[in-house]
């Protein structure tokens, strides 16, 4: 399928959702409330098969926390990316996906380690590079620490 | 290709190899004993990141340590001589590194090596969890820069500690420096 | 078929029992701490904990120009450094629509395939100490010194080379670069068939690595397994076939694919990959092209806003680069795709029913290299 074919099945699914398309990826942006739903289409219809997710990547663009999902399929070779955010910064909640991509698990992990962001339904959500007790989500833009960070001036 | 040896004189780097034993009369025995120890040191398997791919290529067949009486790697820190840190130090692993050091016996030793042990290296600016120098952490007695250094200078920093060990007096534990200020304290950041 | 979830031979009374193997450990290849809970010496689950060599490297990406950020990226998987500074530049060429002379295509990739011979060499020398045979350790290191004398020659460096840059490379290759190389492939070609005699046929090393650790087609996709240990189970994934960057256009080589999905298949094929290997050498070392060692860049370099992502094959799998830029000289966001770590998400799944020194085996065949993981 091409990139029309595959706006055209999203927005079949998801008729609010927008759409970007650069030379590589055509990328979808859909409330998080919509994203589990979305990805189970896409991966179990025949006509797109997108069962291989490449990357998944956590970003703090603008104010808002963003989840990205890179997916591409095996058999129709064809890629495709998924985007949701959300403004809110002190209880940002997402659908975990680790019953349709179990590789997921890790990276969601990393995520929650990192940003902040709660997944819902994953088996185990812990802390995994920073020690347990650390306070505070490192990459996001806000964050500061005067202790543990030497600026460059 | 001939292979130049280095001079004497050029080993005589620092006060600390080279003491001038005229307070401190060393028998015999204790002579010996400091012979022995410098040639066996047997250290701990650690690396953390890429200094340890160059601390094996220095045990391996062409530059091998085994000939320096480094003969066989312990994986546990009770058999062990001395630690060579090999990677960067991050806040998580620091108290394993204390706890390894701790379950030594002495005698022991410390060699930092590569940039990241003796001071954070290319991780020394705008990161959050690198503690900029593993001295921070457990003291340290040879440090050998290079990023990573190459096997002949990891060679080099064996050969100053057992110039080293060799001055050492066998009842004391560590080997203090001759004079603590010539050396000036660590900046602290962490 | 064999499962390998062999029954539980112990009586489900038995207490489980945790047992944590790293952070330092001889055979985790790095600082990887396992948490092991096993019934008797059966492994029931595993939980990997990580961050013990967590440097921040994504964060001080966006404080840093992309010239600086290549000199980061070799300390991520220092066995494939090459390839990483490969898709960093390849990453910025793409974005400014800057085309690469010709030669400069050929000298990366004829790096590119020495680097991967010479992981996979350190990787064979690994794997046959983890299991006991600490000839390989010295037979596989010894030639890969040889390796290691050609880059010092031209890129100066051993292990971490920062010798691709936006735009071409940093110096153009040593004169006796082309004789080196073609001597090299002509001794490790008979070396090669001495590491099958030594540790392919034997018995013992057969023993512990059939059947064991076995990952289905499926598995390695739901999990993202690429690489040599994806290939083993039949997942075709080569990113030099599907999308070819630099000389690979231009020479013609197989995409190695195992069919049981074992660790022994896994051993197969990093070994015929490295035939492979230098079988694309051979092609290209004659025929590099006259011409200048780099494009014409700009001293700033500052990518268009938007977002842009780079996919390139290492040693052990597929590495993406993904930027989002907002114009700056410094990226707003940059994430690696890292290997490594999808690879060790598999390894709970099929480590279960499987013994502690299986768990070595699993681990060796897998080929981790744990500071690519925790960036």
């Amino acid at each position: 399928m091409d990139n029309t074919n595959i706006k055209e099945f999203v927005a079949r699914h998801i008729p609010e959702a927008t759409f970007e398309e650069n030379k590589q990826f055509l990328s979808a942006t859909v409330e998080p409330s919509k994203l589990h739903g979305l990805l189970k289409a896409l991966k179990e219809n025949p006509e797109t098969l997108f069962d291989y997710l490449f990357c998944i990547t956590g970003a703090d663009v603008q104010g808002k926390l963003m989840v990205i999902y890179h997916l591409e399929s095996t058999t129709l070779k064809h890629q495709v990316v998924v985007k949701t955010g959300t403004p809110d910064r002190e209880n940002p909640v997402f659908d975990s996906i680790t019953d349709l991509f179990s590789g997921a698990e890790l990276h969601e992990n990393e995520i929650f380690d990192l940003f902040g962001i709660i997944f819902k339904g994953h088996p185990n959500l812990r802390r995994m590079f920073m020690p347990d007790d650390w306070k505070g989500y490192p990459l996001r833009k806000d964050y500061t620490d005067e202790v543990n960070i030497v600026e460059l001036s | 290709m001939g292979i130049k040896s280095m001079k004497e004189t050029d080993f005589h780097v620092s006060p600390d190899t080279d003491r001038q034993k005229t307070n401190i009369v060393l028998t015999t025995v204790e002579n010996l004993v400091n012979w022995g120890r410098s040639n066996s040191v047997w250290p701990l398997t650690f690396a953390t990141s890429c200094c340890g791919i160059e601390m094996m290529a220095t045990g391996a067949s062409r530059h091998d340590f085994a000939r320096f009486g480094v003969e066989v790697y312990r994986a546990t820190p009770r058999q062990a001589d001395v630690i060579i840190i090999a990677g960067t130090i991050v806040h998580k692993m620091a108290p394993v590194l204390k706890r390894l050091y701790d379950q030594m016996a002495e005698p022991k030793y410390v060699i930092a090596m590569g940039a990241c042990a003796i001071s954070g290296g290319p991780f020394f600016y705008n990161t959050y969890s690198v503690i900029r120098g593993a001295d921070q952490v457990i003291p340290v007695d040879v440090y050998i820069p290079g990023c990573p250094p190459r096997p002949e200078a990891l060679l080099y920093g064996i050969m100053q500690l057992q110039r080293k060990i060799q001055q050492g007096n066998i009842a004391a534990g560590r080997i203090e420096p001759v004079d603590p200020e010539e050396y000036p304290e660590p900046p602290k950041v962490y | 078929m064999e499962e390998n979830t062999k029954p539980m031979t112990a009586p489900e009374t038995e207490e489980e029992y945790f047992i944590n193997m790293g952070p330092q450990h001889p055979s985790t290849h790095g600082v990887l701490r396992l948490l092991v809970s096993l019934q008797g010496e059966i492994v029931k689950r595993l939980d990997p904990h990580l961050g013990y060599i967590h440097r921040g490297i994504e964060k001080m990406c966006e404080k840093d120009t992309y010239i600086q950020i290549i000199h980061l990226t070799d300390r991520m998987d220092y066995l494939s450094a090459h390839m990483n500074n490969e898709a960093v530049c390849l990453l910025v060429e793409d974005a400014l629509e800057i085309e690469v002379p010709e030669r400069v295509k050929y000298i990366r990739t004829i790096m590119a395939e020495l680097q991967r011979l010479n992981s996979h060499q350190l990787w064979w020398a690994t794997m046959g100490m983890d299991l006991g045979a600490l000839t390989t350790f010295f037979y596989g290191l010894r030639d890969r010194e040889k390796i290691l004398d050609i880059f010092e020659e031209t890129c100066g460096g051993r292990l971490l080379l920062s010798y691709n840059t936006p735009g071409g490379v940093m110096y153009d290759i040593h004169p006796n670069f082309q004789k080196r190389v073609k001597e090299f492939i002509k001794y490790f070609k008979e070396r090669l068939p001495e590491y099958d005699q030594l540790l392919t046929g034997n018995v013992i090393f057969q023993e512990r690595t059939k059947g064991i650790g076995r990952l289905t087609r499926e598995e390695a996709v739901n999990y993202g397994v690429t690489g040599p240990s994806g290939r083993g189970s039949g997942f075709s994934c080569d990113i030099r076939k599907k999308f070819p960057y630099s000389a690979y256009p231009y020479v013609d080589f197989k995409e190695i694919l195992g069919v049981d999905g074992d660790a022994l298949s896994r051993y197969k094929v990093r070994m015929e990959e490295m035939w492979e290997s230098m079988h694309i050498i051979e092609q290209l070392i004659d025929n590099i092209p006259e011409g200048p060692y780099t494009a014409k860049m700009k001293a700033v370099l500052k990518l268009p806003a938007g977002e842009y992502f780079q996919r390139v094959e290492t040693a052990r799998g597929e590495l993406g680069v993904y930027v989002i830029s907002d114009g700056n000289k410094t990226p707003y966001r940059m994430k690696f795709r890292s290997p490594n770590m999808c690879n060790l998400s598999a390894l709970d799944h099929i480590s279960r029913g499987a013994k502690i020194a299986d768990l070595v085996a699993i681990g060796a065949s897998f080929d981790f290299v744990i500071p690519d993981i925790d960036r």
